[in-house]
């Protein structure tokens, strides 16, 4: 059952930067994908076209049984609500306590007026403790933001996102700013949530080698175009070489 | 015999560099000298009557300006009044002007304008208010309101709006951007990014500028009161302009203590919250 | 199919999640354990205070406010949408002039102020210079500030006589207070390593300030000196009309209060505001340029 679907999408920033040329893809429930391709592919803009961060320019986009091109406020809020997001740089409100940022997965969920005095239930945050609990992070639950290393900024991206129950989670790429042991640590975490919770994950990654190992399918992008979408065994050292349009022995990956 | 060779072998356009350089400064130096000559000739500045001056004024500033006996009696008369008067009316003008720049630099934020038109016409309102000097706005005011507290205070008002506006804009741009991308990803409307991202993030850095909005201001305040004849400035001025000098000296003492008492109060405050 | 993450309903053990803390009234705590949460709500509520205090205690005078408020808007009206010039001598030509006066006090004032600053700063820098010249040079540059510009000039007309010398000297004045401090916090942020490495080739303190601190810091220190050049402007148009040394600010006063005037106040604000807001745009230039 596909939970995602890309039709024909086209993106073109100030009707000049082409990002997106006529792209079509299908996800279905449960699927753990991982977007390869150079910077400046068009990579973040498939992601935020997603949850209406950007607007596309053409085509349809079909999540969860929303339009997502024709959703109107509500349904935007509606849809956002249904589809988490891990950022690079988290994005946290650095100056607030981890477990109030983890809160703010609920702000979707609240009335205006409820929002604004940041009023949650003890129910909500009983949920938010379970959670920072799972992702090892209740110690550090009433420290602020800016005292954290990065791998656990990420890991309270990872638990904002998860106090929304999403159906999706979108991460655009969530390890780009890590060391290799924590990169590790947070694609665990990402893969354990879409294994146990059957949550669908799409990642937008740099490091093809992290994106053959996790991913259970991958496509690859060059200049706003699918090279590739398929498993990741039968994506070819060509293929990648296409991909990121370069010669043999020009990649970090062919080093070893 | 090695030295004349690499005297040789050095590359001709590596010594024209030196050689640029050292004209660059050369023109450089001779052209702020002729500015300066062009200047002091255009504004009437005579060197030696200036240099002469400086002396001048430091001996008679620490010859005249002592209280005496006779000049007691106006600190607690007038002074120590209209001191407090200027202080609380410095701090109510930033106040009052941060509560309006803020909400108004929402709309000129590139994270939370409305439309793209609104936000330019914000920021040129903006730069509408701060760039009127604040003397054009007192003189004007100064027509109908006369010589009142009120004059001065929208005055500053209005300079302190447009200055802070630019701040707030520069300042929410800089610190929330992306902490409002995701609150914006997680279903979060206006106001509950307005409550929970922005003044959040950014609240300890715009406090930061309206502490220093508030020093200036009582500075400006002073200049104002001059015009506008009230405050801590016209007492100053009447004292000199009436050869009070015991009371001009007190008067200037007690300005520079309130001057930095504040400056020591808000970077207390700033260390704390920063 | 999924399964839920966290159970919906919650049980009694569920505080025993290790690290929850809950208030008197046995809620979960949410806020940091972090204490400028509180001063900056403290800060906040004392400015409100002092500016209730302010509104209560402020003497109106039987003030008739609205009618006040009315007049203003009608002069504005007149002042922005109707100037014209009667009373500057020479006419548009003089305002002109008056204008340049004004530009070239600020001129001096900078550069005098930045001369000084220059020199001082070296010494008032805490990487170049002892901790006790320097903390004496820092407070006594704080008490230049503290005292108001025009304070400075009205001392110097008493000694200089009123007129241009005054105002650029007592310009410069609060100039050098401000550009010495500014300078000397550039020069403190400089790599600690440079000057180190440069001591340790057995450079002197001349080599050093002129082969590093210099040119490592110039960005700043003429970022700086261009902003204090915008202020200075401001300054010198504010000092003519309040101390009347000449140039276009003692027009705008002349305009103000002598013949109360506002459509030629409107005019002199408006050739003001084309200066200041062509400085504006230099300034945004020679920043992205240096840096």
């Amino acid at each position: 059952m596909p939970i995602l679907e890309f039709k024909n999408v086209s993106k073109t920033y100030n009707n000049v930067t082409k990002a997106l040329t006529d792209i079509s893809f299908s996800i279905n429930s449960g699927e753990f994908v991982a977007i390869i391709g150079p910077s400046g592919s068009g990579k973040s803009t498939i992601l935020r076209c997603i949850n209406r961060l950007v607007d596309a320019t053409q085509g349809g986009i079909i999540f969860d049984e929303f339009d997502v091109c024709h959703a109107n406020k509500n349904e935007i809020r509606q849809i956002r609500k249904k589809v988490g997001m891990i950022f690079q740089h988290y994005n946290l409100v650095e100056r607030l306590s981890v477990i109030e940022n983890v809160l703010h997965g609920r702000l979707g969920h609240k009335s205006t007026i409820s929002g604004i005095i940041g009023r949650y239930t003890e129910p909500e945050k009983e949920q938010a403790f379970q959670i920072l609990e799972k992702l090892g992070l209740t110690e550090q639950a009433y420290k602020r933001c800016d005292e954290l290393s990065g791998g656990q900024k990420q890991r309270v991206g990872i638990a904002r996102s998860l106090m929304q129950e999403p159906n999706l989670i979108l991460c655009d790429e969530p390890i780009a700013s890590l060391d290799p042991s924590t990169s590790k640590v947070i694609m665990d975490h990402l893969s354990n949530i879409n294994k146990t919770m059957g949550i669908t994950c799409i990642l937008n990654l740099h490091q093809v080698d992290v994106a053959l190992k996790y991913a259970g399918r991958i496509i690859g992008l060059t200049s706003g175009k699918i090279v590739y979408d398929g498993p990741p065994n039968q994506l070819l050292k060509s293929t990648i070489h296409e991909i990121y349009q370069s010669n043999e022995g020009e990649l970090i990956t062919d080093v070893a | 015999m090695s030295h004349n060779l690499s005297k040789a072998a050095r590359p001709a356009n590596q010594t024209s560099v030196f050689v640029k350089r050292k004209r660059m400064y050369t023109f450089f130096f001779l052209g702020v000298i002729a500015i300066m000559i062009a200047s002091s000739l255009i504004a009437n500045f005579d060197y030696i009557v200036g240099i002469k001056s400086i002396p001048k004024a430091i001996t008679w500033s620490l010859t005249k300006f002592i209280p005496n006996s006779s000049s007691w009696h106006w600190l607690t008369d007038e002074i120590l009044k209209a001191l407090f008067e200027t202080a609380l009316m410095s701090v109510a003008v930033t106040a009052c002007s941060a509560v309006f720049a803020f909400a108004f630099s929402l709309l000129g934020t590139r994270t939370t304008k409305i439309n793209p038109l609104i936000g330019r016409a914000v920021r040129i309102i903006a730069s509408f208010f701060r760039n009127i000097p604040d003397v054009a706005w007192v003189l004007v005011l100064f027509m109908a309101f006369g010589q009142n507290i009120l004059t001065g205070f929208f005055a500053l008002f209005f300079v302190t709006f447009g200055l802070l506006t630019r701040t707030f804009i520069e300042t929410i741009d800089e610190i929330s951007a992306s902490c409002v991308e995701a609150l914006h990803a997680s279903g979060a409307n206006y106001m509950q990014v307005v409550f929970r991202g922005i003044i959040p993030s950014s609240a300890a850095a715009l406090i930061s500028w309206v502490l220093y909005m508030i020093e200036t201001n009582i500075r400006n305040a002073t200049l104002i009161g001059i015009i506008s004849g009230t405050g801590i400035g016209f007492w100053f001025n009447w004292f000199l302009k009436s050869l009070n000098y015991g009371a001009a000296g007190l008067t200037l003492i007690t300005i520079v203590v309130l001057v930095i008492a504040i400056e020591i109060t808000s970077t207390q405050i700033r260390r704390a919250i920063l | 199919m999924r399964t839920p993450f966290v159970a919906n309903h919650v049980s009694a053990q569920m505080g025993a999640i290790g690290g929850m803390e809950k208030t008197r009234g046995g809620k979960i705590k949410t806020a940091a354990h972090d204490k400028s949460h509180r001063i900056i709500k403290l800060t906040i509520l004392a400015l409100l205070g002092l500016t209730i205090l302010g509104f209560l205690t402020f003497n109106y005078k039987n003030l008739d406010f609205f009618k006040a408020v009315g007049d203003t808007l009608e002069n504005l009206r007149v002042m922005f949408f109707t100037p014209h010039y009667v009373n500057i001598p020479g006419g548009f030509r003089g305002a002109l002039d008056q204008l340049l006066i004004t530009f070239c006090m600020a001129v001096l004032s900078t550069v005098f102020g930045s001369v000084v600053a220059i020199f001082v700063s070296l010494f008032c820098a805490k990487n170049l210079s002892s901790p006790k010249v320097s903390s004496i040079i820092k407070s006594f540059v704080a008490f230049i500030r503290a005292v108001p510009t025009i304070l400075w000039v009205l001392i110097f007309v008493v000694s200089a006589g009123l007129g241009g010398v005054s105002a650029v000297i007592g310009l410069t004045f609060h100039s050098a207070g401000y550009l010495i401090k500014a300078y000397a916090e550039s020069i403190e942020e400089m790599d600690e390593g440079t000057i180190e490495a440069l001591k340790a080739c057995g450079a002197n303190f001349w080599q050093i300030v002129f082969q590093a601190i210099l040119p490592s810091s110039i960005s700043y220190l003429v970022a700086w000196t261009f902003l204090r050049f915008e202020i200075n402007f401001a300054n010198a148009v504010a000092v003519g009309a309040a101390a009347g040394s000449g140039g276009i600010g003692e027009a705008l006063y002349l305009a103000g209060h002598q013949y109360s005037d506002p459509r030629e106040l409107g005019f002199i604000t408006y050739l003001i505001v084309a200066v200041v807001i062509l400085l504006e745009m230099v300034a945004t230039k020679v920043k992205t340029k240096v840096r």
